[in-house]
């Protein structure tokens, strides 16, 4: 199912939570709401769940305005961040649940709803549980509880609110190509948020960067981490350096000192470059490169990370050698950066 | 036994010990046997013919009537505020929270008197009710009203930090998966605070039926009418009839009785309840 976002705003009072926001999730897509605490994603979210209202602008699905449609009618699975199991009931009937409240016309038979429910069971890979209540279960138990429960209705689009948030790191991974693969067996379009990119570049087909309310970047894991179209993307999303610059006629000048660095389409003034750890260069403190006393130098998975000085900021380098001296002068200089006008 | 970390002597504990409880003796347990050693002092034929006058009966009657109306009123509404409170914003809500808690800060007697200047003969609508052939002040109508207001906040106290503590997340996830309102009150919201309604009740149950300030002004003492339980056992005291008073008396100490017995025992299968769930 397609998920249309039109020009949705939303206030809390003096608090912008969404401002004029757009966006679109393909059929089978699984598309992941990055961004800070107070970003605005679980209001979205919830916005495209039908929990929250917008202020103006649309919700589309297949097309169709669901804007003013309560969570209800709206076909809809949804994984709270605490999994918010019904703590009196066993998890079959858990599970069961979305479709136990049915009118009865829809309402499955009986031993179909027991049937659905040993088969959901089975997906989640807890085939003996049903009759435990969800104080008895582990954290990566329960969320697999949740996430079967909001199955069970057969949704035409899964809302995953920090899916993984509660969970220790390596159930995290494990749940994490889990849900990935039930995804893509299932056909779902799935709509996650979390705030942790490692999260959302492993698991996402598309990324959308929100800050404060607006959307950042909207893009493949590749794109918002390679060609990040703002500051705060470049920040957010991996580990980057900062240097102050100025743009002037088509240089770019580090203490009035040419770098060999293309400005793009830059206009003149103060500017940022940014720069990821593995985009530098090691060498000479040559003409052209931009110069870096070096500090501490460990080992960091294949490469070793050396720790540096412009001036007084302190900036990051991955390289495979030769290592340089600590207290050393040396240049950097780039494949690639990012440089965007100084806010 | 272990010793705490607290540095009192063995001595200094057992006189603290003592103080406590010989404080409890004196102002707890001694009326309370006391109330009983009256009511039977006559022996046992006296006390049932005490019980069995027919002013008693009937104030036994009114009492129960009296709390079989304005319990489950109170527990609705005591509920609904609750809701209101814990899972909606709006306007207004600090003020609707200080007003649940009015009863408990104004004294019975402006409770009674409210409504004897809003019904009675020279009250707000009085003229209106009489015309009308409507008797609430010094009749059963105005007792239930006046121990309504008293009662109130026992439920919705009692509930509001439970349902603040569990959030709304139980309910989105009733309403995502289908459920309506009224479906997930019931399958989700009353299953989670009905050990803190239960214990809510059981207040209010005993504040209703004990209650004597408020239902005082609005009864207008008429005997075998309007005469709840505690204003029976006063106007048989008021007459020395010490035997009468007591029995009625010790019959209103025994609901106190049961009400901790059957508090102690919510408590205690509340206290695993909520151990259990904990998350």
């Amino acid at each position: 199912m397609s998920i249309v976002i039109d020009a949705v705003s939303k206030r809390f009072g003096q608090f912008a939570a969404l401002n004029d926001v757009s966006l679109e999730a393909r059929p089978g897509e699984f598309l992941a709401l990055l961004g800070p605490s107070g970003s605005g994603k679980t209001t979205l979210l919830r916005m495209i769940a039908g929990l929250d209202f917008p202020d103006s602008g649309h919700v589309l699905f297949d097309g169709a305005d669901m804007t003013g449609t309560p969570a209800a009618e709206r076909q809809i699975g949804f994984v709270f961040q605490n999994y918010a199991l019904f703590r009196h009931m066993t998890v079959a009937d858990n599970i069961a649940f979305g479709l136990t409240v049915r009118a009865r016309r829809d309402r499955p038979a009986k031993a179909d709803i027991r049937a659905r429910v040993a088969e959901l069971l089975d997906l989640i890979q807890l085939p003996d549980l049903g009759h435990r209540y969800p104080a008895q279960l582990s954290g990566g138990q329960r969320q697999r509880v949740a996430l079967a429960r909001a199955l069970a209705v057969e949704p035409r689009l899964l809302l995953l609110d920090e899916p993984f948030g509660a969970l220790d790191a390596k159930v995290r991974k494990d749940l994490r190509r889990w849900l990935r693969e039930l995804h893509d067996r299932l056909g779902l379009t799935s709509v996650f948020v979390t705030h942790d990119q490692e999260e959302a570049l492993e698991l996402a087909d598309r990324v959308v960067i929100m800050n404060r309310g607006v959307i950042e970047q909207i893009g493949t894991p590749r794109e918002v981490y390679d060609m990040p179209a703002t500051p705060f993307v470049s920040e957010f999303v991996g580990e980057t350096n900062r240097i102050p610059v100025t743009v002037a006629d088509g240089r770019v000048l580090h203490h009035g000192q040419a770098l060999d660095v293309s400005p793009k389409a830059l206009a003149n003034g103060p500017a940022e470059l940014h720069f990821r750890p593995h985009e530098a260069l090691l060498g000479d403190d040559a003409p052209g490169a931009l110069p870096i006393v070096v500090g501490a130098v460990h080992k960091r998975g294949g490469t070793w990370r050396v720790e540096a000085r412009v001036d007084d900021i302190a900036v990051e380098i991955d390289t495979s050698g030769p290592l340089p001296e600590r207290g050393a002068r040396a240049g950097l200089r780039f494949d690639d950066v990012q440089i965007f006008p100084a806010l | 036994m272990t010793r705490a970390a607290s540095s009192e002597s063995p001595v200094a504990r057992r006189i603290l010990i003592g103080v406590g409880l010989l404080f409890l003796a004196l102002f707890l347990a001694l009326p309370l046997v006391v109330v009983f050693v009256q009511a039977f002092a006559k022996g046992w034929p006296m006390f049932v013919d005490a019980i069995g006058q027919p002013d008693a009966r009937a104030a036994i009657r009114l009492t129960l009537l009296v709390a079989a109306i304005s319990v489950p009123l109170n527990c609705v509404f005591g509920v609904v505020a609750s809701w209101a409170i814990t899972k909606f914003d709006f306007r207004g809500k600090s003020l609707l929270i200080s007003l649940i808690d009015l009863p408990f800060s104004v004294s019975p007697v402006v409770a009674g008197l409210i409504f004897v200047l809003m019904f009675g003969a020279q009250g707000w609508f009085g003229p209106w009710l009489i015309a009308h052939n409507w008797k609430v002040i010094f009749a059963v109508p105005g007792i239930v009203l006046a121990t309504v207001f008293v009662t109130f906040p026992f439920v919705a106290r009692e509930i509001i930090p439970l349902m603040a503590e569990q959030g709304r997340d139980d309910e989105e996830a009733a309403v995502s998966l289908g459920a309506s309102g009224w479906q997930t009150f019931w399958h989700v919201t009353l299953p989670n605070i009905r050990w803190g309604l239960l214990y809510g009740v059981l207040l209010c149950n005993a504040r209703a039926m004990g209650e004597f300030g408020a239902v005082s002004v609005v009864s207008g003492h008429i005997r075998g009418l309007t005469n709840t339980m505690p204003l029976h056992v006063e106007i048989l005291y008021n007459e020395y009839d010490f035997v009468g008073a007591f029995a009625v008396a010790s019959l209103l100490a025994s609901l106190a009785l049961v009400t901790l017995v059957l508090k102690s025992l919510l408590e205690w299968r509340f206290g695993y309840h909520q151990a259990r769930s904990a998350h």
